[in-house]
């Protein structure tokens, strides 16, 4: 190999490692004091991050951190104190319950297909025999004669994970579904495919998809609050103890109006004014 | 010599040095940080189970990556068989069929498509390709969809690395040979080919490497399925899609088990790096033996 060659390459390498590893520098500065910690589900995360951001804006010189981690590492954390709040996209089973919790909102799952699809109503058997490979033909749950394209999120997501619980019961997401990385994707590509169904956050749906409904359930706000549609799980903030301060303010705040109508123009579902 | 002119060069070679030693200090760091990650995977799944495994529920205690693999190996020679014949018939046009003033045009406008962020190529094979393949079965996404994506992406490096090389034969050799009585074509076929062949591998061996690195194209259009595929029309997903798809919200072995796959994918090029050095070395030792 010629030198010219061999410095034109080392130059490559570095340059490559630099843009691999400046931002990982640059995040660990960032990282500065923090008063408030969050930690836990990674389905609640985003909204928590949009509430925490809002929270700052109108409290400067306050810093809320919001970690990810799955509900489980949330709940263990808000147990043990290494964060002020957990988050947890589950109900919390008889153990947990000791723990001090609130439920901050709910969020809905809708099974969506394409708009042209004639399917208006599945029921959960259909649903989960569809993503478990039992069906694979539209006809068998009285649609027209094609193949269905299944659509899934990625292991690790919390809205699969939701899924799972709630739909899947004891069987398995079958392996030929397709996996897309995050809610957008998986609407979009229903949107393209007439044959697709996939499931994404109930706030998320819009005019180029439809939710289809369960159990003859139209799957909507209201029935989310009201719990006749069943693909609804908490979104709930807990704590070791009863909060106090300014961990019990930015929760206030969450609880308050304001932190509501954040949380409902974000997609979810909570019990304060509809949008 | 003067005193200044020593200088410069003491300079120029202390600076490269540092260079080179800090660039090769990171390339180990990286390799170590992916190795620590990676390792922890592997006293909840054994090496060979992690490699030949079927089954892959991260959340669910099975690592097995072989469909990643399958599917990994199976886009890149699908997109270099659909890659080769294309770049290979595009590099003898642009180095010996098309008059000067073509090549002037042609040859910019393949250097461009490397610049093209495979993004843009991912996004084109979605909304072109995924609906063009469902056509023919299968729902679109595929092992097909994305080797076509890859071989739009790989075959700017292969016609103009295989140009070059045709390019750099030797004039004598040609003339000699249609002095000879040879026609056009077997001039091409038997004197020009077989005297860049060094050349040409190594631009198939560079456009490998390129395919099994692709990421973000493969994303869009192969599916991403964990299933074992068994048809050029059956959805797939890459390794380094795997991690991709899944580094999000992974956390505990599951994070650990997509550096294991890094780990694998690491291997995977430093095999296909070797196989390059060693053609280009045997490219260097064949030109040795025609100047002698």
């Amino acid at each position: 190999m010629a030198p010219g060659k061999i410095i034109r390459r080392l130059t490559m390498v570095v340059c490559l490692a630099a843009t691999i590893i400046s931002p990982v520098i640059l995040s660990g500065c960032t990282r500065g004091s923090a008063s408030v910690i969050i930690a836990g589900s990674t389905s609640v995360q985003p909204f928590a991050e949009v509430l925490a951001e809002q929270y700052m804006i109108l409290n400067p010189g306050i810093t809320i951190d919001v970690q990810g981690g799955g509900s489980a590492a949330g709940i263990m954390a808000a147990q043990s104190g290494t964060a002020d709040i957990g988050m947890s996209s589950r109900a919390l089973n008889a153990d947990e319950a000791k723990l001090w919790y609130v439920e901050i909102a709910k969020d809905g799952l809708a099974v969506i297909i394409h708009p042209d699809n004639p399917i208006t109503n599945l029921t959960l058997e259909q649903v989960r025999d569809i993503y478990s490979g039992q069906t694979t033909n539209w006809e068998s749950v009285g649609g027209k004669k094609a193949g269905i394209h299944v659509f899934t999120r990625e292991d690790g997501s919390g809205t699969r994970a939701a899924f799972e619980s709630l739909v899947m019961a004891k069987t398995e997401i079958m392996a030929r579904a397709m996996v897309q990385d995050s809610n957008g994707a998986v609407r979009q590509l229903v949107a393209d495919d007439s044959n697709a169904i996939g499931f994404i956050s109930l706030g998320l749906v819009d005019k180029t998809v439809k939710a289809v409904e369960l159990n003859g359930v139209i799957a909507s706000r209201e029935h989310v609050l009201d719990g006749s549609y069943k693909l609804t799980r908490p979104f709930l903030f807990l704590a070791a103890k009863e909060p106090t301060g300014l961990v019990k303010e930015f929760i206030d705040f969450t609880l308050s109006a304001a932190g509501k109508k954040i949380l409902d123009t974000e997609g979810l579902v909570t019990t304060g004014i509809t949008p | 010599m003067k005193i200044s002119h020593y200088i410069t060069d003491r300079a120029a070679k202390t600076t490269v040095l540092i260079c080179a030693a800090s660039s090769i200090l990171i390339l180990v760091a990286i390799i170590i940080f992916i190795v620590l990650q990676g390792l922890p995977t592997f006293q909840k799944v054994s090496v060979f189970n992690f490699i030949f495994g079927m089954e892959w529920r991260p959340t669910n205690g099975q690592f097995g990556i072989l469909p990643m693999i399958v599917g990994s190996i199976a886009v890149t020679f699908g997109a270099l068989l659909l890659a080769i014949p294309l770049g290979i018939a595009c590099a003898i046009l642009l180095a010996d069929v098309a008059p000067h003033r073509v090549r002037q045009i042609l040859r910019p406008a393949v250097e461009l498509l490397v610049g093209i962020p495979s993004v843009v190529y991912g996004l084109v094979g979605l909304v072109l390709l995924v609906p063009a393949v469902r056509q023919l079965g299968g729902n679109g996404f595929s092992i097909l969809t994305a080797s076509l994506v890859l071989m739009a992406m790989v075959l700017p490096t292969i016609i103009s690395i295989s140009d070059d090389a045709l390019r750099a034969v030797p004039r004598a050799y040609k003339e000699g040979a249609l002095a000879l009585g040879a026609t056009r074509w077997q001039t091409i076929s038997r004197v020009l080919l077989p005297s860049a062949r060094s050349g040409i591998v190594a631009s198939i061996v560079l456009g490998m490497g390129r395919a099994v690195g692709e990421t973000m194209a493969m994303i869009m259009v192969i599916g991403n399925s964990i299933a074992f595929p068994k048809s050029p029309l059956d959805p797939a997903r890459t390794l380094t899609g795997n991690i991709a798809v899944e580094i999000n919200y992974a956390s505990g072995t599951h994070e650990n088990a997509l550096f294991a796959t890094g780990i694998i994918l690491l291997l995977f090029i430093i095999i296909l790096n070797s196989i390059t050095i060693t053609v280009l070395k045997k490219g260097i030792h064949k030109y040795a033996e025609h100047l002698s």
